[in-house]
């Protein structure tokens, strides 16, 4: 897996996932249609993103169909030419 | 013909592709006024048939109180039906400055600002204090109209995971380089019935500069010691700077909710708020029932007391029972079955053995939380009360759901 699918990968399982979920979310698994993500908690990823990446991502593009998985979301962050921002203070739980 | 045949099979296909999915809502009909106890004719031309009540926000069982109906009618006779006109045309009456004022002392705010429903005092206020500069941050078990109300408004949008702390922490760290930062949060959250960590989130609020507004629909009037709300049981009356809240719960149960807190906030809502200024007055008769309500609200706490005394009773019989409760404080409780299907048998039986009760089920709930909802009130007698379980423990033997864990349960329905 590239470092931008594990990224995403990694930041979805930490803020999707609550403590002694044992699902296991893989590149292709269904996000939204899975129940694991809901339209409203969307925004927070959203955000990551665009901040992580320094992107915008338009109305248009942040469709649930699109954030469905995070092969589909890599696969968005690829189209928009987002680019690798340093780690973002806040965003990773302290241990 | 603007409503062609196609047009018109489009939404049979959609209202027939809802009720394959289960999720028809179908409303029964009450032929008594509210109460512990109501006359219900369902499904249509039924015979009528008396069932205990366990599904209502009738709280305090003022819906129905001789005082409450009678000061609405005093409203009615003095103040007339309608205003015909928004609050800031010529919609405006002395009662509703009265209730405001009485509102905020109640709520320990410093304003208040009357909307004819929580619904839309939520779908107002986040609009009209903060703007694209700033970011909203909200757990994620909100109530569906603050949802509405954070898409309406401009600021950046943000969500922590329900009443995780750390979490929350996390985003308000996230987000130290907005404008302003608002925390929003029920008081006690609908469907699980537990509370807001007030005091962690006013505490975090005052670590990271932001705001606090918190919806206590579900706990005005009854949730701490005397029954001010979320905000008195955690100990932060007065520290918390927006408080949006209903008169359609606890408070009667008519219509009508509100937006309360800082000053300014609550001019801006004044000013800005689209449902407040382009929605008519809330009418009279339910303005001067309100006033009486805060009035019998604040003259003694007995009926908070009872709720309470009720809430500790049915929770103990149904744990007893075997059913599995989640675990809470309020008078919300939820008895958990996981599966959508169970959930709604249970209700059609429970139902058949006179109890009123609603299953609960994605996407209302998270996938897999389905539940029944039960819900008390101050108006509910121990007979009401030993009725129901009696009910629930015969339709819960039928469906050999007790004792039976989580589990138990799904394993009990089958994939």
């Amino acid at each position: 897996m590239d470092e931008l699918r594990q990224v995403i990968l990694d930041y979805v399982t930490r803020e999707y996932l609550e403590e002694g979920d044992d699902r296991v979310v893989g590149v292709d698994t269904p996000l939204i249609s899975s129940g694991i993500v809901d339209s409203f908690s969307m925004v927070s990823l959203k955000l990551f993103l665009e901040r992580r990446y320094s992107l915008r991502i338009p109305d248009a593009d942040a469709s649930t169909e699109a954030f469905d998985s995070v092969e589909r979301i890599a696969a968005l962050v690829e189209r928009l030419g987002g680019v690798p921002q340093p780690a973002i203070a806040g965003a990773r739980r302290q241990p | 013909m603007t409503f062609s045949d196609v047009l018109r099979q489009r939404y049979r296909d959609e209202l027939q592709a809802l009720a394959e999915a289960g999720l028809l809502k179908q409303e029964r009909t009450i032929c008594s006024a509210q109460g512990a106890e109501i006359v219900v004719e369902f499904p249509e031309g039924a015979p009528h048939k008396h069932v205990v009540n366990l599904c209502s926000n009738n709280y305090l069982g003022l819906s129905s109180h001789p005082d409450v109906i009678d000061a609405a009618q005093q409203g009615l006779l003095n103040r007339g039906y309608g205003l015909s006109s928004v609050r800031f045309i010529c919609g405006t009456q002395d009662l509703h400055h009265d209730l405001e004022r009485r509102l905020t002392i109640f709520l320990g705010t410093e304003d208040s600002l009357l909307f004819p429903s929580c619904m839309d005092a939520n779908a107002g206020v986040f609009e009209a204090v903060m703007g694209e500069a700033d970011v909203l941050i909200a757990d994620r078990l909100v109530h569906a109209s603050i949802v509405d109300g954070m898409r309406l408004c401009k600021a950046q949008q943000d969500t922590y995971k329900h009443s995780d702390m750390a979490h929350l922490e996390e985003k308000l760290q996230f987000h130290q380089d907005k404008r302003a930062r608002l925390i929003i949060t029920d008081g006690v959250f609908s469907m699980d019935g537990d509370l807001a960590r007030l005091d962690r989130i006013v505490e975090l609020a005052q670590r990271y500069d932001a705001m606090v507004c918190v919806d206590d629909s579900h706990a005005t009037g009854f949730i701490g010691r005397t029954g001010r709300g979320t905000h008195e049981h955690c100990g932060v009356l007065g520290r918390v700077d927006l408080i949006t809240t209903t008169l359609g719960k606890a408070l009667g149960g008519a219509s009508g909710g509100c937006v309360s807190g800082r000053r300014e906030l609550v001019e801006m809502c004044r000013q800005r708020a689209r449902p407040y200024l382009f929605s008519n007055s809330v009418p009279p008769m339910i303005v001067a029932a309100a006033l009486e309500v805060l009035k019998l609200v604040q003259a003694g706490t007995e009926r908070r007391d009872k709720l309470e005394v009720n809430t500790r009773y049915w929770r103990r019989l149904l744990r007893e029972a075997g059913f599995d409760v989640k675990p809470g404080e309020s008078p919300i409780v939820p008895v958990m079955l996981y599966d959508a299907r169970l959930a709604q048998l249970m209700a059609r039986d429970l139902y058949d053995e006179g109890v009123y009760v609603v299953g609960f089920f994605f996407p209302v709930v998270p996938k897999g939380q389905a539940r029944i909802r039960t819900q008390l009130s101050a108006a509910h007698e121990r007979h009401h009360l030993d009725a129901a379980i009696e009910a629930f423990v015969k339709v819960g033997r039928k469906h050999a759901v007790l004792g039976k864990s989580r589990q138990e349960l799904l394993e009990l329905v089958g994939p």
